[in-house]
């Protein structure tokens, strides 16, 4: 493939092919979670003492900010639907490429661009943006660091959004093989097709925010400022009109994953197809009504709490049922213990332990308790980091056999996985117990009775970081010296393990003519080792 | 690779994008009739100073452009080439007499200190001063709207000119008249909000 300087550069960088397309992804992707996890052990180390130690209170707050922006924007919003979306849908629904492939090859230029520009607003202007993820005015329209730049960065990245759910979902009405019904759609695809709505759907509002916070800071308007008639309460909920959709988009794809490999690896159909479609499709729905529960405390009327809090109940019932649903498949099935399945069971735990706290969050009453402590960093550490990167890291190993035509060391890979889960449940437990008894989120200095607790968390952050270390080593390692697999190696029923491994730039010679659902395994053949 | 046709799914991918733009407005309309609720009085008086007759002109302006792109597509869809030109053309010209009436009246307003920061414009009232915020925001990106618009039609003529936008295949063309009803229907809202609420 890597033929030379610059055909190498036209073969990849500016390919149609939606494959390679995912695979760039899911390098800029891999790359900026490095980059963001290095950050994350830095804020940890400083954490590790009380006081302040190697970094000061204002490089603190860069510190977050930067890991908040990159790992949310740049890593967990794009990261399953941009990489292996764009991998596998095509492939899954038996299509030649997606809708506009050179749409595609935009968006992706796009999330390379507002990547790139938030980092350079990093090392340029008054220095990185030391206001939080959130980028909450009135801070944010006052503080002369570089905010603007690094907004700007997120708009570009919110429009990269936009297109490739716009492209999904044309995709998977208008490329479906023949006899591949609504009803025989992938779960996988199913829930692709849920985040894009939403990516569709809410990410404008996001755009038009940050744009407000950028005409804000260059024009100075007030729409924010109370002395100019603006209201800053008002930033709020546009920003989390955006955001709290936005946790869908992170967890929707990761659950289309798991419901793609537990009945895999347990050679049973899945139980409630039609009940996990429909959850995600009230995932979708219900969690764009919810975005005031990040406000209890903001000064909100009293009905207004209450309404919001009794949303946020209800949008956590359809998550539940996909659980139950899993659990089921489960139940009295053959199972198949490998890697793939081990992280989708570390996915299940760890975001059943961060929903759950979701709901302590949720009700009004206990939030004013633990709003804006480390126990919100707990809750969304647990579902973004245990449900969408483990639901990352589950696909990776699912579908690394597919992309590479070879096989990593199981052992090493179950090893890593059960590292992994016990490296995060040392990094974050502690900070839901630090959260509950009253230590604040975004300070980089403690009372010394947090000491033990926040020793406790910096030590996972370190197995963590084992776990993550070994696991990169070994995909990278067997992406040369792995044993070859041939089509089907889990004996899986979708069309993407129909296909020789790595998949041809054609995809399918002959269009595939779909006669059973996604996970119907009667007629699997073996693998063939081709 | 094999470039595939589907006029079907280019319509349903141009009018998603279409709802995401409106969204991207919708935040916008959201401001403002919060902040209308708050400064009923202040708008009033506010929307006395916009004048309601350059703002009817531009509308009157921007319709006139928004059937001329109809007509262009359906020129191409009969098969005239140079017929869909012209209407573009005159769709082009219309979009440049609306930026350059925004103009005048932006400057206009400007030059007397009334704008963010101005120094007539911060001695009044905050309901005031919201007005002229989020009327410069609003208009402003409507304004940024229509050069966009203007890009993906001259686009288009280049997609003309090239061969692959025909009388066969005219959906970039009926895509971009799409993009500028949107202009015009935004502006249809922006009008008697801002300048008729007197
Ligand atoms: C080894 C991995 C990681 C470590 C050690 C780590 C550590 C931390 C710490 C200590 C904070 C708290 C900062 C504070 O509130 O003072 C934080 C905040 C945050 N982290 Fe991580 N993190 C890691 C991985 C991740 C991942 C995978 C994600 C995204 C999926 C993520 C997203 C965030 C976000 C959004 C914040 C909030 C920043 C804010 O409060 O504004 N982190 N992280
Ligand atoms: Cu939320």
């Amino acid at each position: 493939m890597a033929s030379g300087g610059k055909s190498w550069v036209r073969e990849w960088l500016f390919t149609l092919d939606h494959k390679r397309i995912g695979m760039l992804y899911l390098w800029c992707i891999t790359a900026f979670f490095v980059i963001g996890v290095c950050i994350g052990m830095v804020i940890r180390m400083e954490l590790f003492w009380p006081g302040k130690d190697f970094i000061g209170q204002q490089a603190y707050n860069a510190l977050f900010t930067v890991h908040g922006v990159i790992m949310i924007f740049i890593v967990v919003i794009p990261s399953i639907p941009a990489a292996f979306g764009n991998l596998f849908l095509p492939l899954q629904l038996g299509a030649e490429d997606v809708a506009f492939p050179r749409l595609n090859t935009f968006s992706f230029w796009l999330y390379v661009i507002g990547g790139a520009t938030a980092l350079i607003s990093l090392f340029t202007g008054g220095g990185a943006p030391d206001t939080g993820w959130t980028f909450y005015v009135p801070f944010s329209a006052v503080t002369t660091t570089n905010v603007s730049v690094a907004v700007a960065g997120v708009f570009i990245l919110g429009f990269s959004s936009i297109l490739t759910g716009l492209n999904f979902i044309v995709t998977i009405h208008r490329l479906r093989a023949p006899g591949l019904t609504w009803t025989r759609l992938t779960l996988f695809a199913w829930a692709l097709y849920a985040t894009a709505w939403i990516q569709v759907l809410a990410t404008p509002i996001l755009s038009i925010t940050v744009v407000l916070i950028i005409v804000e800071r260059l024009l100075g308007l007030g729409i924010f400022d109370p002395a100019r008639g603006g209201d800053p309460i008002l930033y709020q909920h546009l920003f989390w009109i955006y955001s709290h959709p936005a946790v869908y988009i992170m967890i929707l794809p990761a659950m289309g994953v798991i419901s793609d490999i537990i009945p895999v690896f347990c050679r049973k159909s899945i139980f409630g197809y039609k009940t996990i479609v429909g959850s995600s499709l009230a995932i979708a729905f219900a969690g764009s009504l919810v975005w005031a529960h990040h406000m209890f405390v903001s000064g909100m009327s009293d009905t207004a709490v209450m309404v919001f809090s009794f949303l946020t109940f209800i949008v956590a019932v359809p998550s539940a049922v996909k659980v139950f649903n899993w659990l089921s498949t489960m139940y009295k099935g053959s199972i198949r213990l490998e890697p793939p399945l081990i992280y989708a069971l570390g996915f299940i735990f760890l975001f059943a332990m961060g929903g759950i706290t979701g709901l302590v969050l949720g009700s009004a009453g206990t939030d004013m308790h633990v709003h804006d402590t480390y126990f919100v960093v707990g809750h969304f550490h647990y579902v973004i980091f245990g449900g969408t990167g483990f639901g990352m890291f589950a696909a990776i190993h699912y579908w690394f056999p597919k992309m590479y035509g070879r096989m990593y060391n199981r052992k090493q890979a179950i090893t890593a996985a059960l590292i992994l889960v016990v490296g995060l449940n040392g990094l974050y437990f502690p900070m839901y117990l630090l959260g509950l008894e009253g230590m604040p989120r975004r300070y980089y200095d403690y009372l010394p009775q947090f000491t033990s607790l926040h020793r406790l968390s910096t030590y996972g952050s370190w197995i963590t970081f084992a776990g993550l270390a070994l696991m990169f080593y070994n995909l990278i390692h067997s992406r040369y010296r792995g044993e070859p697999v041939g089509r089907n190696p889990w004996k899986a029923a979708t069309l993407e393990w129909t296909l020789p491994s790595p998949p041809p730039t054609h995809n399918f010679d002959t269009e595939p003519v779909v006669t059973h659902g996604p996970y119907d395994f009667s007629e699997v053949r073996d693998d063939d080792h081709a | 690779m094999t470039m595939h046709r589907d006029y079907q799914g280019a319509k349903m991918g141009m009018w998603i994008f279409l709802f995401t733009e409106i969204l991207l407005f919708g935040g916008l309309f959201v401001l403002y009739s919060v902040t209308l609720g708050r400064y009923p009085t202040e708008f009033h008086e506010a929307s006395k100073l916009l004048d309601v007759t350059l703002g009817t002109t531009n509308t009157v302006v921007l319709i006139t452009s928004s059937l001329f792109a109809a007509l262009s597509v359906v020129g191409l869809q009969r098969g005239d080439r140079k017929l869909a030109q012209g209407f573009m053309a005159a769709t082009l010209v219309l979009a440049c007499c609306f930026l350059v009436i925004k103009y005048f009246e932006w400057s206009h307003k400007i030059h007397a200190g009334i704008y963010p920061g101005g120094e007539t414009l911060i001695q009044w009232a905050p309901g005031k001063q919201a007005f002229f915020a989020l009327y410069y925001t609003m208009t402003g990106l409507h304004g940024l709207h229509v050069i966009i618009g203007m890009g993906v039609f001259l686009w288009v003529w280049t997609r003309i000119v090239a061969g692959t936008c025909t009388p066969e295949h005219f959906v970039a063309l009926e895509n971009a008249g799409l993009y500028w009803h949107l202009v015009d229907l935004i502006w249809i809202y922006l009008f008697p909000l801002y300048y008729l609420i007197t």
